[in-house]
Formats: structure tokens, sequence, C-alpha cells
């Protein structure tokens, strides 16, 4: 324990490398959050910055001005000159931003009206149904992509006869885009579900399995070696030796690449019939309701985000052998057993 | 200093040594060496690390092998282990040729290679399991491996969790778990502080003696040569040849308080002068622009 006397020492916030202690840890996540939100509200809430449009209160004797119209600066004082210059009533209006930029208030409050206030028409759906239609999408993809592209990509860092069978078709289909799959996804697939889910497929697969190939060539050679030397033969360094040493860094990986399936949402959800988060943008950018726009992608961002911390809580329990590891789910005997009983069945 | 005739020769064993390594010599061989030779093809044309190296390990002998760096001592254990091709010769364990890596040949490596999802118990099993034992039976014999190493109380420990010198026990236990007739160690101790390392040098004698292990050893110490071993085999470099066969006439069981004696200090004295050639004088034509002492500051 130190000593109470001694002064807690805070890191220096210019220190290379390392980490910095809890405190200024907590500080820096809020800011790191606290600072774009702040610009955000500035930019929002204090009159003289940006502001560009007048917004309409009291049209006066204008004939073209209606409440809450946001027009130009300059055509609003002209107007309003020529009212004078008549003697009839000019206009009043107060500085505002275009409709494309609401206020962090509006956009709050449009997250919570989407969950309370039903879609305006009938056939539409809720955000949160639009957005439940999403994850379960790149699920699917990522599930389907995962259940191929883990195995072959750990073949592939493993056996080099493997990585020259695979590796140049795999490197150059990972350069065709995967959104110029739309068109043929749509004709082979129809129009529902399926081709969006094979867009993120194609989107993550490729670079799955070079980036998991790559993980498992890292694998220190010496371990495979020392292993040899106690008796171990190919199928036994595979199961016992490479795919253990490399399933943490797997597991950081498909944490990266469920990012890439995010992205390839958005151009999944354009082909075929429209749906999902991508939809519901589209619509409420068409009826002009950026707040809601707004808190769609906002809440792309907090699953996103929530996802990710999760998987990383999760990650941290799952591998007792590393140095950040947390106490596990299971008692350790469980997981050996659960281990030792997965041997038995690929042996 | 290199035609100083006393260094010629190592000091001559009494004869309770002269016993014990005649005893030694008498046993079977169990790692044989013929004629062994290796050539790496590199950018530059081929280069030759080794060249007819013979030698023979007879049955619970400790050979280290030493040499200057660059005389292919780490590609000879490496082709012994098998995880190295060999370009020429033959390697013999208990009279029949070996090619690739096998159980009766363990390995102990300069660095960690535990593996680090393994507890220390599951570790030590490793090896048992490859060799068929089940789960339980591997398990309770890697307990005893690990008591002998003087690690009881740490089986379900990580790796990262242990101290350097105690990851190079359960090294040591887990090869020995694994059954080998003949132990390979590369430098195994060269990655700890000197403290440790006399420890561990200690404690490898004690291991050893409890054990029937025949060990090779690779070491560029030459106290530490002198002090495990029962022959060093003395390499030249470029290519690797035999230079020497040495048999170390320091008497057995070694202790610390061994190393300030003549007969220590006379082998290491052979040693020294078939390892290290005597340096050149250098020759200074021309004083350099910089000079790194403070004037006035001349030494001798």
């Amino acid at each position: 324990m130190p000593d109470s006397k001694t002064p807690k020492r805070r890191s220096s916030l210019w220190k290379i490398q390392g980490d910095l202690d809890d405190r200024s840890r907590r500080i820096l996540w809020v800011l790191s959050f606290g600072v774009p939100l702040l610009l955000w509200a500035m930019i929002s809430y204090v009159p003289w910055i940006w502001h560009p449009l007048v917004e309409v209160r009291d049209p006066g004797d204008v004939s073209w001005f209606t409440p809450g119209l946001r027009v130009e600066k300059d055509g609003f004082d002209r107007a309003n000159s020529l009212e004078t210059a008549r003697g009839q009533k000019p206009a009043t209006g107060v500085p505002a931003n275009p409709v494309f930029l609401p206020a962090p208030h509006q956009v709050a409050v449009a997250l919570v009206t989407s969950f309370t206030t039903a879609p305006r028409l009938k056939e539409e759906r809720w955000l949160h149904e639009e957005m439940w239609h999403s994850i379960q999408i790149i699920f699917w993809g990522f599930f389907l992509s995962s259940l191929v592209g883990v195995p072959l990509g750990i073949l592939c860092g493993a056996i080099p006869a493997v990585t020259r069978l695979s590796e140049p078709f795999i490197e150059f289909f990972r350069y065709l885009p995967a959104p110029a799959f739309g068109a043929l996804c749509v004709a082979i697939l129809g129009i529902n579900d399926a081709p969006k889910i094979a867009i993120i497929f194609i989107g993550t697969f490729f670079q799955q399995v070079l980036v998991i190939a790559n993980t498992v060539r890292r694998v220190e050679p010496s371990l495979v070696e020392a292993a040899q030397t106690l008796g171990a033969k190919p199928r036994q360094l595979l199961w016992r030796v490479v795919l253990p040493a490399s399933i943490a860094d797997i597991y950081t990986d498909q944490r990266v690449l469920l990012g890439w399936a995010w992205t390839y949402l958005i151009v999944a959800e354009l082909i075929g019939t429209s749906s999902g988060i991508t939809y519901f943008i589209n619509l409420q950018a068409k009826y002009r309701q950026y707040d809601n726009v707004m808190a769609a992608i906002l809440l792309i961002g907090i699953v996103g985000l929530g996802g990710d911390l999760v998987f990383a809580w999760i990650g941290r329990r799952l591998f007792p052998w590393r140095k950040d590891a947390k106490p596990g789910f299971f008692r350790r005997r469980k997981t050996a057993a659960l281990a030792a009983a997965a041997e038995e069945v690929f042996a | 200093m290199s035609d100083d005739p006393s260094f010629s020769k190592p000091p001559l064993p009494d004869d309770a040594s002269r016993e014990r390594l005649d005893r030694m010599k008498g046993r079977e061989s169990v790692l044989e060496v013929r004629d062994l030779g290796k050539t790496f093809e590199s950018a530059q044309g081929p280069v030759e690390a080794l060249r007819g190296v013979s030698f023979s390990v007879h049955r619970r002998e400790f050979l280290c092998v030493v040499g200057a760096s660059g005389c292919g001592k780490s590609t000879l254990i490496r082709i012994l282990a098998g995880l190295e091709e060999k370009t020429s010769g033959e390697v013999l364990v208990d009279g029949h040729p070996v090619d690739g890596p096998g159980r009766d040949r363990g390995m102990v490596f300069q660095g960690y290679t535990l593996f680090p999802w393994l507890t220390v118990l599951r570790n030590v099993a490793f090896g048992l399991e490859m060799g068929g034992s089940g789960r339980s039976t591997a398990e309770t014999d890697a307990g005893e491996w690990i008591e002998l190493v003087g690690l009881k109380g740490f089986e379900e420990k990580y790796p990262h969790q242990l101290s350097g010198g105690m990851k190079q026990r359960v090294a040591i236990a887990r090869s020995l778990a694994a059954g080998p007739r003949v132990l390979l160690m590369d430098e195994p101790f060269g990655a700890l502080d000197a403290q440790t390392r006399s420890q561990m040098q200690a404690h490898l004698l004690q291991i050893w003696k409890n054990v029937d292990i025949t060990i090779v050893f690779i070491t560029h110490d030459l106290d530490e040569a002198i002090f495990l071993s029962d022959r060093i085999l003395v390499l030249d470099p470029r290519p690797g040849r035999v230079r020497e066969h040495i048999e170390v006439p320091v008497p057995r069981p070694r202790l610390f308080a061994q190393v300030p004696t003549p007969v220590f200090q006379g082998t290491r004295a052979h040693l020294d002068h078939l390892i290290h050639p005597p340096l050149p004088t250098p020759k200074v034509e021309r004083i350099p622009m910089v000079r790194l002492t403070v004037v006035g500051d001349e030494v001798e």
C-alpha cells in the first residue's frame, strides 16, 4: 500500500506511452464526448455563431413570409426595407441555423418522441422497429461471414498451402466494392432481406479471412516449436497451440470487423425493398425532419458503441490468461472440461 | 598469452573425478552425432554454419557446448531437436537415426515458450497428453514434476504471473515430463539476472541428480559450462567445427565455493585460450577528431 503521507502522483498529460491514472482517464473520457457536444451546442444556441438565416416570427405585411419560415438574412432585410419604405409593417425574426442542423435538445426530444409517438402513416414503422430490423441484417450477415471466414482465416494463417491456394483470389476479390454487387444480389436473391445480408457478407468476409490469417500468422513460432519437441503432431499443433494462441486476438479482430459490417449496412439497405434504419433516415429527410434523422444516426452510434463495449467486457472474462483478464464467467474447471469435450469432438 | 604452455591443456582431474568420468564414458551413448554439416542458402550465396561435427553423449552425461558467437551453437542444437534440417551427417538417439522433432528430445529455449493460455499444471501436462496419457493421469504426473522443480502451490497460476526463473523451471518440468531421452537446453538462463542464474544452475544440477536424463546445454558463459558439465564441447566459428572435447576436472558435487579453486580457474583459462584469440593491438594512425576524454584526463 502506498504511504498515505506521500501525495498521489498525477500523471502528466503529455507523457508518451503507458497509461494515465484513473481520474485523468475518466475526465478525458467525459471530455471526449463533452467537447463535440459543447461545439454543437455553441453553434446551435449562441446566436452570433454561424446562424446564417432568419426565422420569421411575425410576418408583418410581407406577403410571402409565414411564421417559422427560414430565409436568408439579405432577403429578410431587403423585404423589410421595402415594406418600411412603403410605410407598411416590417416582419420580425430571430437568427436561425438551416433546418438540417437541429439543436441538441431537439434531437434529444426527437429521440424520445420516436419511442412514444406512432409514425405518421400506418405502413411506416417505429424507429426501434427499423433499428431492430437493421440489427438482424447485421447479425445474419456477420454470422454467416464468420461461420466461413473465421475457420478459413485460421487455416490460411496456419497452413501455408491453404494460404497459397486461397489468398491470391481473396486479395483480388476484396478490391471489388461490395456495393457493386447490389444489382447482382437482387437478381439472384430477390428483393427482401437476403441480398442485404449478402452485401454485408461480401463486405466483411474477404477482409475477415485476411485479417484473421494475419493474426494467426503472428503466433510466436517458438510456441509451435516447443510443442513439436513435446511430441505434438500437426493436427494437435493446430487445435492445441495455434488456435488457443491466437483466439483472444481473433476475438479482438472480430470486434473491429463488426464495425465494418455496420458501414456496409447503409449500402445494403439501399438495395431491393427499402427497410431498416437507412429507410427511416431517408424517409425523415424527405419530410425535412432532420431532428429525426439526427436521432436515428445517434441511435446507430449508441447501438454500435454499446455493442462494442459489451463485447470488450465479455472479452476480458473469456480469456483468463490475459493480463487484463477479469474473473471469468465459468469456474476454470468447467471451461477446461468444455475445451476437453470440444477437443474430443474434433480429434 | 596464447603461447603460454600452462593454458594449452586443462588441469588434470583428481582420481575420484577421473574414475567418475571413466564410468560415464563406459555407459552407452544416448545421442550420437556423425559428421554433421549445415549450409544455409542466403541471398549472398551459401553460408556454411557447421562442418563435420561429430560427438557422442553418454547416458546421464551433462555436456555443455561453448564457442564464440557465430560458431553455430544454436544451429547445432536446433538440428539435434529436429527444428532445423541438416545438410549432411546423422543424428542418432539410442542408435536410431532421427529426423524432425520428437518426444525423445526435449528442448528448453532461451526465450519463454510456456503456453500463455495454460496454467502451470496444464503446461506441464501438455507433453504427457501428447504422449497419449489421459487428462487426469497427465495432471497427476505433472503435479509431481512441478514438485520436483520446487513450484508446488503454483499449479493454477498462469505464466504471466511467474518470474523469469520460475518460468524456466516450469519449462524444464514440462520438457522432462514428456519423458525425453535427451534434454536439449539452448542458453536457458541467458535472459535471467546473475543471481537467479546461479540459483537456477544449482537447481538444474539438483534435478539432473534425481532424474535419469542426459543433458546437452548450450551457453556462452564459460563459468556456467564448467560449473554444470562433465564434458565441454568447444566449437570454432565460421564454419562451426569441433575444436576440442574437454573433460571437466572439477570434482562433483559442484559448489559455488569451487569457482576460485585452481582446478576451476585453470579450466577456465584453458577455455578462454581456446575461444578468445589474442586481440590484435589496435594501431592508431591518426588521432580522432573527437576525443572522448576530458583534456588532461589522460589514461594509460
